[in-house]
């Protein structure tokens, strides 16, 4: 057993620079993952997964132990917690941005029942802002979003579901 | 039955029934003429098998005799599986898959509703993740099925063959068995009585809004959740698990 020596801030900050593998630009702090840090023997990362089905979970939890053993931190135990559930409201402001920036839609404010339920208002297009878009389909390259067209600059773009 | 071994038979179940309708989606992967079809199918089996491991996990874990989620998946027979058996039939054409998923979405998302307040902090925890996930498909679902039902007299005809086929398997979904009893009795579960009148409300609204009818009364076939299955059940497992049985253990 290694004596462990960082603080929870610390840890903080190396889980900051883990990217989300389907969206990189994205860590895994943007997106709201992390759900705690708790330091005794071992370095415990608590981290909940997305989507049920996210094929990325595992590779979040390998990218994280790897992170931490670059930093010295040996005694690594993932916890995956699922309370309480994941949904797009635990995407960061920061992430919003970053989310605009690399050209897909950041998801509406509130995950609410009624959304998920009578379908979603206009999507501004995250290049040219225009609410003159449409929807192409419900579903995406990955389970999180949904996919878009703007006509107004006439491009493509993806949305980040609200769930 | 006493109360732990309902909490893991209930478990296992949940487990059964998200992976036997995830798997029977797959088989459905890079088939659809369209894409949108195509993606929507595809994400929702996710959904389901992403389900079914968390199942699986915390059954394997109640149980506490070494096995794994796949162990459950992979290395249980035919009649170890107590999934129901609307959900194992086979996928026939597009509308019949819609059917099935609106029949078995509805009855779903009400049993996860209740879960969600169960006294089994784990299926609560679950329940809600899952709950999300049904939601959303069910949207989706829901539309192809009014659009199916009231749109060209062909749709309409085949969808409603679906329907007054598919129906006979709803019964089961009800019909609560020792599981269900000693888990509603001992978890706060869900009552099957109560879920049965509002999803029977739910899917009239929805039947009628689709211009269809719904089916008469009528003998309903059962078994599923008692590990007697239809015959196409076997060949479905068959597929599945194939691989692992014929070269146990492989990993990539």
């Amino acid at each position: 057993m290694v004596a462990v020596a960082v603080s929870r801030e610390q840890v903080l900050e190396w889980l900051n620079a883990v990217p989300d593998p389907e969206i990189p630009v994205l860590t895994i702090a943007d997106l709201g993952i992390v759900r705690g840090v708790t330091i005794n023997d071992v370095v415990t990362v608590e981290l909940t997964p997305t989507y049920s089905g996210c094929p990325a979970t595992e590779v979040i939890e390998q990218s994280v132990v790897d992170e931490l053993h670059k930093h010295g931190v040996d005694d690594v135990a993932i916890k995956r917690v699922l309370s309480p559930p994941w949904t797009t409201d635990w995407i960061t402001p920061a992430g919003r941005q970053k989310l605009k920036d690399y050209g897909i839609a950041p998801p509406g404010e509130l995950a609410s029942k009624r959304e998920l339920v009578h379908g979603i208002r206009s999507i501004a297009c995250p290049r040219c802002e225009s609410l003159n878009t449409d929807l192409v389909s419900e579903f995406g390259s990955t389970a999180c979003k949904a996919s878009y067209k703007c006509s107004e600059c006439l491009e493509p773009f993806e949305y980040f579901k609200c769930i | 039955m006493n109360k732990d071994q309902a909490l893991l038979a209930y478990v296992a179940r949940l487990g059964d029934n998200a992976l036997v309708l995830g798997q029977r989606m797959v088989e459905l992967v890079a088939g659809y003429p369209e894409l949108e079809e195509e993606l929507a199918n595809a994400n929702f089996a996710l959904d389901f098998i992403g389900q079914a491991r968390m199942f699986y996990s915390y059954a394997a874990e109640l149980e506490g005799e070494g096995r794994s989620e796949d162990d459950f998946a992979f290395l249980r027979d035919e009649n170890e599986f107590r999934n129901v058996l609307l959900i194992e039939q086979p996928n026939g054409h597009f509308g019949d898959s819609i059917t099935k998923l609106v029949l078995f979405e509805n009855f779903y998302l009400l049993q996860l509703g209740a879960l969600r307040h169960c006294a089994d902090t784990r299926v609560a925890e679950i329940a809600a993740r899952a709950e999300k996930e049904i939601t959303y498909h069910l949207r989706h679902n829901t539309n192809w099925l009014l659009r199916l039902g009231d749109g060209t007299d062909e749709s309409h005809e085949r969808v409603q063959q679906s329907l007054d086929s598919l129906w006979q398997y709803t019964g089961e979904l009800f019909a609560p068995d020792d599981i269900d009893n000693v888990f509603e009795a001992e978890f706060e579960g869900p009552d099957l009585a109560a879920i049965a009148e509002r999803w029977q409300e739910q899917i009239t609204t929805i039947v009628e809004r689709a211009t269809l009818t719904l089916p008469a009364e009528q003998w309903m076939v059962s078994g599923g959740k008692q590990g007697r299955h239809s015959e196409h059940f076997g060949y479905m497992i068959a597929e599945m698990q194939y691989l692992q049985r014929s070269h146990p253990g492989a990993t990539w």
